[in-house]
């Protein structure tokens, strides 16, 4: 779980830094988010990479399901009174459920945008590329679909918080001093990203009223 | 019977290297063939087992709790002494020695004493190797500090937890040995009958408290490594389970009881709080390297302790024994503080504890200090009472704790029986009729890592020509059909009052009359009353449950010994017209209230003979012998 | 004080367990929480009815054998407390007291409360200690170990095998308790040459005996009753990392 997720982790970054973009002028956003895009879907080193995130996604999920499963197993009989949820903060009991929320919008995410770019014929844009901005700027148009997006990167922020930290646990990182600088670490980068990526849907709809 | 101790010959110094040079040897080829019983798994008897297993010995290890690393040895706190003598003031094996038996009040055999002494510095690297965190110094070097009774530092701790690291020290190496099929553990399993063939010990009866089941084990040795029986007075600073049925029931099939009276009485437990306790909880002795004890010197003084100013406190050990003072040792301060809490002096709700005051040293050596040392008693005190022993003092007082009487045993650890070891707390040997602080953790791993392991195959070395045993002989049908027909009875009788009921009456009784200070008369009633609580436990006792998983009914065993075996203390007590040690006559004293010995009549160990249910016991006697030692009158004033 | 309390009863490893109403009246604040059900087995016996089986030994905190799920938490509500520690002022008159035993597929259950933790032993026994054999050590001041390192390793060593780590984790995971062990002897230089072996094959047996994962939710450290740090199952992933690694 440790490393696929802090591949993740670091995905994410990437795709926060790619997506930046958006906040350019609307035409400059245009030209740039699209030509980056087509960098993308077009170079050996990124495709190699993409693939380890496909990866890394399927396989971050399964074994999740494994290990769901076999802690179901070790449970043995339910309590009849709970509330062992005193000793621990809720998000880090929920991975799970977090993770199933990530992942039904991972299939939004990628039904709309992925899918949509490398399977169908889109317009171009004046230099020829695909016109993936359009539809991103579309899609954020509709309210329900912002908030859609909201709920689950909020979601998504929590899973980080956690998992950010857990994955450093899982592989040894036991040093008093390295622990405390890895939680402000995982504090700092859930923050950047997860406030990074809300305000864009919300950005470009608002621009999109004005 | 004539008793010989075995001592063997030669100097002193040169008794144990002697024994061991001549001691016999079983081939290693023939140690598998040998099976031993192990019963308890505290220090002595896990110590004991992988060390034997260790040799090659085929090792069956028995424990009533869940897991052998439960035993009571897991709650000693302070420490354990060791003559290292790396503090470079003054220490040796001879003044371990002489400090051990001095503070047993010279009642105990010079040779079992040097020996303990003598091997005390090789517990210490044993441990070590094992892995125990003995708390060390900056440089690396282990650190000691001071205990009761002594002039030195001796005593190596791991913080307030040295019983419980020095048994998983042990519990480790025993389970290691359980991992290389060399030992095999019965948890839960309680041993209620010995199996004597022959005059020889060759098996128990347990019981799997988990099915009920009643079990026959054959062996060609058994070990009783099961501790003390304190619990005899239902408060006292042992476990719930701790009991005397395995020594008890042994000897009721021939082993011989000595000291049966010499229990000491732990004068840092957190005082009784009500009817309803079960326990007294001990705070480490070590406590008295920091902390001051005093009363008010005006007898039922209301005010808020920590309001009475300096001048109306009375430090009663410092006034009495200027030269050990808050250090003296256990049964000196024990008894010091039962005589202010007697005069009306005591402090707490129920006026029956003294006050151990920290601000002197929290004043001298900063708070920090005092926490590095004794946090986890702090912390566990404040858990129990709800009080802050940093602002206030804490509230003590005496309290059932360590029984140095126990099974007769020779210099080889072996009782009247033969084939029938004990070691530890269950035995009598080593500390006379009081024992010096952090001496016990010593003795059990003295007996079980270096001791037994000697004296167990010298006497195996004859039993490989023995005929071998089996569990259908005649002896182990008896014998089982002895424990049915016991627990049969317990379920029968179907009275009214539950075994703590009797635990508990049997208790007060005995912390009464056979406590602190005994007389003449208040043991002659004790034995009368014992004697009819006996008879009305046998008509209204009631056990409710199954002889499956029944706590009662393990309970109600226990208890049918402890009536029996607080008799025994009792004429112990009584026939002993003296006072040494934890023992105190209240017709023995001088005038100024101090322990009054006779070695004139009295410088031997009984023993006591089981002669049949509702006789009386006979009283054999081993006269002791000092030769190295003279036998001053025990002063720390 | 008087208190309603409802308590787990079960026959046998494999019958079915149900909580049962019990009525307690005359409760003390200072009685210990054990002390409590003392009373109240004392009042089942004069009924006629089988008494409440529980595991409790020492009653001061040390010996592991007490651990009870109270009001839904492993040893009750205070933290870092057994359930012989707790004592009934914790309560007040008229609560509610749910009682039931630790639960895990690794931990069956014997009869009401009491359960069977042999699995810790087994993880023991797969390579909890140092192989050293009585007779076998040097001079124990030859083995030089800093104040800190000692410190550090009696914090872990200082575990009590209660099993409330497990019976508090929402995964039944018993990565404490064998991390405590981990690091209590990877801490010391006599621990060291057997140190990559030793968490292999406790981790394996971890993982045999039917323990779950640990997801770092740190719920087991909050309920120890010897306040064992978490970073030590980091401490052990380090280890089983790096033994896995340079495994030859």
């Amino acid at each position: 779980m440790s490393g696929t997720g802090l591949f993740l982790c670091f995905f994410l970054i990437i795709h926060l830094l790619g997506n930046l973009q958006l906040f350019l002028p609307p035409e400059q956003a245009r030209e740039q988010f699209n030509w980056y895009s087509h960098l993308l879907s077009g170079n050996i080193i990124i495709k190699t990479v993409s693939y380890v995130l496909y990866i890394s996604i399927i396989g971050h999920t399964i074994y999740a399901l494994i290990i769901t499963r076999k802690n179901a197993a070790a449970n043995g009989t339910k309590y009849a009174y709970d509330k062992r949820g005193t000793a621990s903060v809720w998000y880090s009991r929920n991975m799970g459920l977090l993770g199933t929320i990530i992942f039904i919008f991972l299939i939004i995410h990628f039904k709309d945008f992925w899918y949509q770019y490398k399977f169908t014929d889109l317009p171009l844009d004046a230099k020829g590329h695909k016109d993936l901005y359009t539809i991103v700027t579309k899609a954020y148009q509709q309210l329900w679909y912002v908030l859609v997006y909201e709920v689950a990167l909020l979601a998504l922020g929590f899973h980080l918080l956690h998992g950010f930290f857990s994955a450093a646990r899982t592989l040894g990182v036991f040093h008093p001093k390295y622990v405390r600088w890895v939680k402000t670490l995982g504090w700092v980068y859930t923050l950047v990203i997860i406030l990074g990526f809300m305000a864009m849907p919300i950005f470009v709809y608002l621009n999109g009223l004005s | 019977m004539k008793l010989d101790a075995k001592i063997p010959a030669g100097e002193l110094a040169e008794k144990w290297s002697n024994y061991k040079k001549h001691a016999k040897l079983v081939n290693p080829a023939n140690r598998k063939k040998l099976d031993i019983i192990v019963i308890g798994t505290g220090l002595a008897g896990a110590s004991c087992a992988a060390s034997l297993a260790e040799q090659g010995y085929h090792i069956k290890s028995f424990c009533f709790q869940d897991t052998a690393r439960r035993a009571h040895s897991v709650a000693a706190q302070g420490g354990v002494n060791a003559a290292k003598n790396y503090k470079n003031d003054g220490d040796s094996v001879y003044r371990m020695f002489y400090d051990t038996i001095k503070g047993g009040d010279f009642r105990s055999r010079e040779a079992n004493v040097y020996r303990l002494a003598e091997c005390s510095a090789a517990l210490i690297d044993q441990a070590v190797a094992q892995g125990v965190p003995f708390a060390r110094e900056y440089g690396g070097y282990l650190n000691n500090r001071s205990f009761g009774g002594v002039q030195v530092s001796r005593t190596f701790y791991a913080r307030g937890q040295t019983g419980q690291q020095l048994l998983l020290g042990a519990y480790q190496a025993l389970m290691r040995q359980e991992s290389l099929g060399k030992v095999k553990t019965y948890t839960r399993h309680e041993m209620l009958e010995l199996v004597v063939i022959d005059g020889k010990a060759k098996g128990i009866i347990a019981r799997d408290l988990l099915t009920g089941q009643i079990e026959r084990h054959a062996a060609n040795a058994v070990v009783l490594a099961t501790g003390g029986y304190g619990k005899v007075y239902y408060l006292s600073t042992l476990a719930m389970g701790c009991n005397s049925s395995a020594i008890w029931r042994a000897h009721k099939k021939g082993a011989f009881m000595s000291g049966v009276s010499w229990i000491q009485f732990h004068p840092t437990s957190l005082p009784q709080s009500g009817e309803h306790q079960s326990k007294l909880t001990l705070m480490s002795e070590s406590l008295r390297n920091d902390g001051r004890i005093w009363v008010p010197k005006q007898p039922e003084d209301k005010r808020i302790l920590k309001d009475i100013p300096e001048e109306e406190r009375d430090y009663y050990l410092e006034r009495r024994y200027p030269a050990f003072g808050n250090l003296s040792p256990r049964d000196i301060a024990s008894r010091a503080a039962k005589e202010r809490i007697d005069a009306g002096c005591g402090v707490g709700p129920m006026r029956n504890a003294v006050c151990l005051d920290f601000s002197k040293a929290i004043k001298e050596q900063g708070k920090d200090k005092i926490k590095e040392k004794y946090s986890n008693l702090f912390t566990m005190y404040e858990k129990i009472t709800g009080i802050n022993a940093y602002e206030q003092p804490m509230l003590i007082s005496p309290a059932a704790h360590f029984t140095m009487g126990g099974l007769w045993v020779d210099y080889q650890l072996m009782s009247t029986i033969p084939g029938l070891f004990a070691l530890g707390e269950a035995n009598f040997a080593d500390h006379g009729a009081n024992r010096l602080g952090a001496n016990s953790l010593l003795q059990a791993c003295v007996d079980g890592y270096f001791i037994a392991p000697y004296t167990i195959p010298n006497y195996l070395a004859d039993e490989l020509k023995a005929e071998k045993i089996t569990t259908e002989h005649v002896a182990f049908i008896d014998a089982e059909n002895a424990v049915r027909t016991q627990l049969a009875l317990f379920l029968k009788i179907n009275g009214h009052l539950s075994p703590d009921y009797y635990h508990k009456t049997l208790g007060k009784l005995l912390y009464d009359k056979c406590g602190l200070s005994r007389s003449r008369e208040s043991l002659e009633t004790a034995i009368i009353e014992i004697k009819q609580l006996r008879e009305s436990f046998y008509r209204d006792l009631k056990i409710t449950g199954d002889d499956k998983v029944n706590s009662e009914l393990e309970k109600a065993g226990r208890v049918a010994d402890y009536l029996e075996l607080g008799e025994l203390m009792c004429y112990d007590a009584l026939t002993r017209e003296e006072s040494c040690g934890a023992h105190f006559r209240e017709e023995y004293q001088t005038a100024d209230g101090e322990a009054l010995r006779n070695d004139q009549d009295f410088c031997f160990v009984s023993a006591w003979e089981w002669k049949g249910n509702n006789l009386e016991h006979e009283l054999h006697k081993e006269p002791l012998v000092f030769e190295n030692v003279e036998l001053t009158v025990r002063s720390y004033k | 004080m008087k208190l309603s309390l409802k308590i787990w009863r079960q026959e046998s490893f494999d019958a079915k367990g149900s909580m049962i109403s019990y009525q307690l009246d005359k409760v003390s604040s200072d009685m210990s929480f054990l002390e409590m059900l003392d009373l109240l087995n004392e009042e089942l016996v004069q009924k006629g009815e089988r008494v409440i089986e529980f595991d409790h030994d020492c009653r001061e905190g040390i010996c592991g054998q007490c651990g009870i799920m109270i009001n839904g938490r492993a040893h009750g509500p205070l933290s870092n407390t057994t359930t012989c520690q707790l004592h009934m002022r914790s309560f007040k008159d008229g609560d509610t007291i749910y009682i039931e035993p630790f639960r895990a597929e690794a931990f069956p259950i014997i009869r009401d409360l009491k359960i069977d933790r042999k699995a810790f032993d087994h993880i023991i026994q797969a390579g909890g200690y140092i192989s050293t054999s009585t007779g076998q050590p040097p001079e124990a001041n030859s083995i030089l170990i800093s104040h800190d390192n000692t410190e550090a390793a009696f914090d872990a060593a200082a575990c009590i095998g209660c099993g409330a780590c497990v019976a508090t984790c929402k995964n039944s995971s018993a990565a404490l308790f064998t991390s405590a062990k981990i690091t209590h002897l990877a801490l010391l230089p006599q621990g060291k040459l057997e140190a990559a072996q030793r968490v292999i094959n406790m981790v394996d047996q971890m993982d045999t005996e039917g323990f779950g994962h640990c997801s770092n939710t740190e719920a087991c450290e909050v309920e120890c009753p010897q306040d064992i740090a978490v970073l030590h199952i980091a401490r052990m992933n380090y280890e089983y990392n790096k033994a896995l690694v340079f495994k030859p």
